[in-house]
Parts: C-alpha cells; sequence; structure tokens
C-alpha cells in the first residue's frame, strides 16, 4: 500500500482500512457460509485443531510487537536507527515462521488423513487458513518492501506507509484470532 | 472530515509518461485508465447485444438457421443467454458508468492530480480485462460457455464436467473470471474512495461535490461489500467444481446416471451468497446514473437540482437498502413466508428514495427553460425508462404476485428497463456531455439526436411487450415454444425481436459519431455546457496532471445555475466567493 508521491500521508492509512473492510466482509462471508453448511449436516465430522496453531498464534502476535517496536523507535526526525531495522527484520521473520507453522498444521491434518474435500469441516479449515495466509502473504510483502524503504532515513510520506503497513500488520492478528476462535468452537 | 479537506499536493514527482507503453498501455494516468475501461465495455456490449440477437432470432424463428449457428439447441440458447448476461451486467454496467466515467472523473471533480494509489488503477482495469479474457474463453473450450444463467445457480453450476454441455471448463472459467473481476473492483472501489475522502482540493467539502461523484463514492462502498462476499462465494463454487468439495451440491445428486460422490451441500447457500452481492450489484449498476442524471439534469434546466441534500440522502438509502432485500430474489427458492415478508418490506421501502430521486429529477425540470441536447434528451429518457422499469417493480416486490411473475417475461422487461436500458441511457448521457472534456472534440448533435429518438423508441418497442407476454403465462429461459404452449405469443416474439435488431442497428449511428467526432469532430472550448464543476474548469482534453500544476480553491458549491453571474447565469465552483 505505497501511495501516490505527493498524495496527503493520510491516503495510505484510509487506503489500509478500506482494504479491512473489504478483508472483513470476505471473511463474514466464509463464515456465514459455514454456518449455514455446519447447521444440521450429517456429514460434518469435527476434529481436533492441531496444537501447533496455538504456538503460531504466540509467533503471530509476536511479530506484531516486533514491528510495533520497531516502527516507535523511529523517532521524530524520522532517523532509523540498527534497532528499529531489526525490529522490522525480526516482525518479517516471524511473520515468515507463521506461514511455517501454518503448513505443518495442513501436514499434521494430512497426516490425519484429513484433506481440503474429505467432509465440511476439514474444507472450511483449509479455505480458511489458506484465505489468511494469502492476505499475510500480501502483508510479507509490503513489510520487506518497508524494510528496504527505510534503510535511509524516512520521510513522513515513508512513516505514514510504514504505520498503514503496521495497522493491516496487527488487523491479520485480529483476524486469525477471530478465525482460531471460529475454528476452536465450530469445528 | 466533514467540512474542509486536507489540500493534496498537486506537483508530480515525475515527469509525464513518453513511451506509447506508459501513455497508453500500462498507463498510470486515471484519464487513460477511464477510456481503457469505457473502451472495454464498449467491445463487450457490442459482444453482449450479438448474443442477445442470437436468442431473439431463435425466439421468433426456431426452425430457421441461425448465422454462424445453425439450428440453435436449447443448451446452447441458455449458453447464450448465460454470456450475454454475465457480460453485460459485469463488463459493460459495471466497467462503464462506475470504472469507465469514475475513474476520468473522480479525480478531476476532487481538484486531484491523479487518485491516490495509481498503481493499484492501472492493475483494476488489467485485472479487469484478463478476466473479460478468461470469460470469452469459455466460447472455444469442450463442452462450450456456461449455461447456469449469469446467477449460476448451484448444483447446476457446481456439478462439473461430464454433466452436460456447459458444465465443463467453460463454467470453471465462468467463477474465475468473476473472481478476478471481483479483484478488479475492489482495487478499483479503494482509490475512489480514498480519493474523495483524501484528495480533496481545498474548499471542497463533502458537501460540494457534484452528485456524480457523491453516486461513485456511494457506489464504491456498496461494491467494496458486494465483490468482497462474491468472490468468497467463487471461491467456494472453484472447489466445488475442481477440488471435489461439497459446499453447495447436495447428497444423492443423479446426473447422467451416476450418484454424485458429493454430499451435504446446500444450493440454497450459493443463492444467498450470490444475491447478496446480486442485488446490491443492480445499485452499482444505476446509482451512477442516478449521479450523471442529478450532475447533468440542471447543467441543461439552468437551475439547480431541487433538494440537492435530499438526493445525496435518496442514494446514501438506496446504498444502504440494498443490503436488505437480496432475499425478494428467492420468494420462489423455498423461502418461508415470514422471511419473504422480511425481505419485501424493504424491497418496497426502497421505492421510497427511489420514487423521490425520480420526482426531484422531475420537480427539476418544471418551469425550466430546457436545453434539449443530446445528453439532455438522454437524462429525459433515463427518467422515462426508470419509471417505466420501477412501476414493475412494485408488483414483482410482493411475494404473491411474484409466484405468478417471476419465472415470466415480465421480470425481464423489469430488470431491463430500471437496470440496464436505464443505466444504458446514463452512459449515453454522460458520453454525449463529457466527451468534449475527454476528447476535445463536440460529438455530432444532429446524428446524436436521430440516436437518441430512434435508440427511445426501440427499446420501448422491444421491452413493453414482454409485460404483455409476462401476464400471459410465458416463461423465461425457455428456448421456443411449441404451438400449443405459448404459440399465440409468436407473433409478439417475431416483433419484439426485429424490434431488437432495429435497436441494435441504430447504435451504428452512435459507434459512427463516436468515431467520426473523435477524429473530425468541432474543436471543443473548454466548457463548451456552461457547466460548473471542476472538470469544465482545465482544459478539453485536460493535461496530463489535470489541471497544469495549478491550486485549486472551491468557493461553490457543484450546481449554481440560475444567477446573475459575471459569466452569465452560472458560477462555476472555481470562481472567487
Amino acid at each position: 500500500m505505497t501511495p501516490k508521491v505527493g498524495s496527503p500521508p493520510s491516503a495510505a492509512r484510509t487506503g489500509v482500512w478500506v482494504g479491512m473492510g473489504a478483508i472483513a466482509m470476505a471473511f463474514a462471508a466464509y463464515t456465514s457460509a459455514m454456518m449455514v453448511r455446519r447447521e444440521g449436516a450429517p456429514d460434518w465430522h469435527h476434529f481436533q485443531l492441531p496444537s501447533i496453531l496455538y504456538v503460531n498464534t504466540v509467533i503471530l502476535l509476536a511479530s506484531s510487537v516486533a514491528l510495533e517496536a520497531g516502527r516507535r523507535r523511529i523517532g521524530d526526525d524520522y532517523e532509523v536507527g540498527r534497532a528499529a531495522r531489526a525490529y522490522l527484520s525480526l516482525a518479517l521473520g516471524l511473520g515468515v515462521a507463521f506461514l511455517v507453522g501454518q503448513i505443518l498444521a495442513w501436514r499434521d491434518l494430512a497426516g490425519q488423513g484429513l484433506f481440503l474435500a474429505t467432509n465440511p469441516a476439514s474444507s472450511f479449515f483449509y479455505v480458511f487458513t489458506a484465505a489468511h495466509g494469502l492476505h499475510l502473504i500480501g502483508g510479507l510483502v509490503a513489510l520487506a518492501y518497508m524494510l528496504r524503504r527505510v534503510r535511509v532515513a524516512v520521510g513522513p510520506g515513508t512513516y505514514g506507509a510504514l504505520g498503514a503497513v503496521a495497522l493491516y500488520w496487527h488487523f491479520m492478528d485480529v483476524l486469525w484470532l477471530y478465525l482460531l476462535g471460529v475454528l476452536a468452537v465450530w469445528l | 472530515m466533514t467540512t474542509v479537506s486536507t489540500p493534496p499536493t498537486v506537483a508530480h514527482h515525475h515527469g509525464p509518461p513518453t513511451t506509447f507503453i506508459s501513455k497508453y498501455v500500462f498507463s498510470t494516468d486515471h484519464k487513460v485508465i477511464g477510456k481503457q475501461y469505457l473502451g472495454l465495455a464498449l467491445v463487450a456490449v457490442t459482444t453482449g447485444m450479438v448474443l442477445s440477437w442470437y436468442m431473439r432470432f431463435h425466439l421468433a424463428f426456431p426452425d430457421a438457421k441461425a448465422p454462424g449457428l445453425g439450428t440453435i439447441t436449447p443448451e446452447q440458447y441458455l449458453q447464450l443467454m448465460t454470456m450475454h448476461g454475465t457480460i453485460m451486467v459485469f463488463f459493460v454496467l459495471t466497467t462503464a458508468p462506475f470504472a469507465g466515467f469514475g475513474n476520468f472523473f473522480l479525480p478531476l471533480h476532487t481538484g486531484a492530480e491523479d487518485m491516490p494509489f495509481p498503481h493499484f488503477n492501472m492493475m483494476s482495469f488489467w485485472v479487469t480485462l484478463t478476466a473479460f479474457l478468461v470469460l470469452v474463453a469459455a466460447f472455444v473450450v469442450p463442452e462450450g460457455p456456461p449455461l447456469a444463467g449469469w446467477t449460476a445457480y448451484a448444483p447446476l453450476s457446481a456439478v462439473g464436467s461430464g454433466s452436460g454441455p456447459g458444465e465443463g471448463t467453460g463454467q470453471t472459467l465462468w467463477a474465475i473470471s468473476i473472481f478476478i473481476f471481483c479483484i478488479g473492483q475492489l482495487l478499483g472501489a479503494l482509490n475512489f474512495i480514498c480519493t474523495v475522502l483524501d484528495m480533496r482540493t481545498k474548499g471542497l467539502s463533502l458537501a460540494r461535490l457534484p452528485y456524480v461523484t457523491w453516486a461513485w463514492f456511494i457506489t464504491s462502498v456498496i461494491g467494496l461489500i458486494a465483490f468482497s462476499v462474491l468472490s468468497s462465494a467463487c471461491v467456494l463454487l472453484i472447489l466445488d467444481r475442481v477440488a471435489g468439495t461439497s459446499f453447495f451440491i447436495p447428497a444423492g445428486l443423479v446426473v447422467n446416471d451416476r450418484v454424485l460422490t458429493h454430499a451435504g451441500g446446500s444450493p440454497l447457500l450459493w443463492q444467498h451468497l450470490f444475491w447478496f452481492f446480486g442485488h446490491p450489484e443492480v445499485y452499482i449498476a444505476i446509482l451512477p446514473g442516478f449521479g450523471i442524471i442529478s450532475t447533468i439534469l440542471p447543467a441543461f434546466a439552468r437551475k439547480p437540482l431541487l433538494g440537492p441534500r435530499v438526493m445525496i440522502g435518496c442514494m446514501a438509502a438506496i446504498g444502504f437498502l440494498s443490503y436488505t432485500v437480496w432475499g425478494h430474489h428467492m420468494f420462489l427458492s423455498g423461502m418461508n413466508p415470514t422471511s419473504a415478508m422480511g425481505f419485501s418490506v424493504p424491497t418496497l421501502i426502497i421505492t421510497i428514495p427511489a420514487t423521490i430521486a425520480t420526482l426531484l429529477w422531475l420537480g427539476t425540470l418544471y418551469g425550466s427553460k430546457y436545453r434539449f441536447t443530446t445528453a439532455g434528451l438522454f437524462c429525459l429518457g433515463f427518467i422515462s425508462v426508470f419509471i417505466t422499469g420501477g412501476l414493475s417493480g412494485f408488483f414483482l416486490a410482493q411475494p404473491s404476485i411474484d409466484t405468478y411473475l417471476h419465472a415470466t417475461y415480465f421480470v425481464v422487461a423489469h430488470f431491463h428497463f430500471v437496470m440496464a436500458v436505464a443505466a444504458i441511457f446514463g452512459i449515453f448521457a454522460g458520453t454525449y456531455f463529457w466527451f468534449p472534456k475527454m476528447f476535445g472534440r463536440m460529438m455530432n448533435e444532429t446524428l446524436g439526436k436521430w440516436h437518441f429518438a430512434l435508440t427511445f423508441i426501440g427499446v420501448y418497442a422491444v421491452f413493453m411487450p414482454m409485460h404483455y407476454l409476462g401476464l400471459a403465462g410465458n416463461v423465461r429461459r425457455y428456448s421456443s415454444f411449441p404451438a400449443e404452449y405459448m404459440g399465440q405469443a409468436l407473433p409478439l416474439h417475431k416483433w419484439i425481436t426485429i424490434a431488437a435488431l432495429f435497436t441494435g442497428a441504430v447504435q451504428l449511428i452512435f459507434l459512427y459519431n463516436l468515431i467520426r467526432s473523435r477524429f473530425a469532430g468541432e474543436q471543443a472550448p473548454d466548457n463548451p455546457w456552461e457547466a460548473t464543476s471542476l472538470e469544465w474548469s482545465t482544459q478539453s482534453p485536460p493535461p496530463w496532471d489535470n489541471f497544469g500544476g495549478r491550486h485549486l480553491v472551491v468557493s461553490h458549491g457543484p450546481d449554481e445555475y440560475g444567477v446573475q453571474s459575471p459569466r452569465g447565469d452560472y458560477i462555476m465552483q472555481t470562481d472567487p466567493p
């Protein structure tokens, strides 16, 4: 979400808010589809969520903390010190670790014979986690881009964009917590 | 963000594009993207119209061989119908009035040099074009294009290859195409919303935005919600088709003497998800028309629109209510009467803002010395067809009457008048009005008036008789009717077909006018219609940075007509206070 050079710094943030609205609606649609599909379905087989998901959750939350720590270490004069860059890199690394963890969760399920089309519960599990993962990859790309952009002293535009990326990243946390809740309760 | 917004920086930090590719192909200039969208819509509408001609030809002359297709089979008829509906709804009625004109004029209306995310904007067009190409690729795949209708009702749309004509790759391409289309429109809506909220020039409060800009803004918000939901629905449909899941396919379905392995899916779930998008889509198609008419009408009536805030309120109310009525498409799909009532009431309520808007247009016309330009005539035509189509909506909103009429030509007449023809008239009004600004040349008014008169007569000749067909019980979606069933309606079908061919042929006048005016039209002044909004205070066509680096300051509302000023009877938004 890099706004056009010359547009107000608030544009990136507005853009992320709008994007979050769209993503929220897409997941609301998946959730309502799950509710309808689950109701009274004889073929709905409950299964235990892979425990690695909870580890992944901690990793994702930690990445948000690291991102915020890095962002706040950029001072009023927009100097990006080594510590700030280290925190941003850590956030990126933890984001990748989360994705790897999600793939391990998939492998766990596959090992139990639960695939995408095995039953509606597993179908929704894969759809939810894949859709969230794809949106998270978008965040990773944005984060990597910002890391490149803040190598030197940054202006208000770049700082504003970093704030927008952070907002999106935290939204990915909230979305994951929501999905985890939905999966834990209804799967 | 209610009064005065942050003034945008108007100076470009880089020079204008220099190569052909960056200037005309992969352009980030919102004006070029707007023209690209309109070009796509023109190709799409031509394709869609030819498909409808084939349908009409077969309905009137069921035994005759259609050029290039031979005798049309029932399956081919449904394929024509599906592709006609899909192409028209998505690639014409959404792209032209919203993405096309919106891209070109929204930043101009806000005094910005461009949208805040021009690369997303460029992607928006190319993604949409990809969606179109994926869709038309369905014509050449084995088993042919899909036949489940533009609404792609499951399980017909979900059962997959080997189930019959149109059930193979074509239907999968349909779902992929619509998913891609959703992404393109979301990128566009994102830019539209951010432009309105963050890129308004000094003094341009929200209340001073032209009505059409409000319409694009509201449409963007509707689209943001609608296309998100449809994209999710398409993902589930694609998975049902290619990955063996059972979201929409019920248990025990027997197709071609074999029991499908899918189980437990809900076809009604697809309908809910689809119509949650589908009904707001009607307003995505028509609200820009509302805005175009509300903006153009005062310019030719030379007086302000009656009830400016009420008009904006009506558009916002329609936008909100559009999310409460989707179930009225499903009265016949097994809905309990209480739910039907729950959807019927807001459906009737939504007619109130639509009626108020219509009355405001008529009230604006009352006592005015109207300038009967081609654009002005198409505005009047819009009001006429919108009223005609809207009136039949009152009948269909009631479940008991809809039970009889829903599957008949009455509905075909209703939605073609109210969303298709009305939106197209809005597009024509916009084209004749804005062509001088877009291309720096005037369109030929004589040809334009002929185009209007013949099109106006043509669309009534095509769609008015369909009301009678519907009342007589003539069901829709059937490819032909034997003598013992609706045989007496055949002469009327022939009339409609001839009228449709005639109305289509009349569009050649428009096409000729468009091409001729583009290259040999009279040079357009900056403000040929003596209009007030910001696009008229720059050159025709606008320079690449829109206002030549000027920082605009807005001191007036968008329709200060019928006043005394040094200019005559109007004050432009950029005139000093």
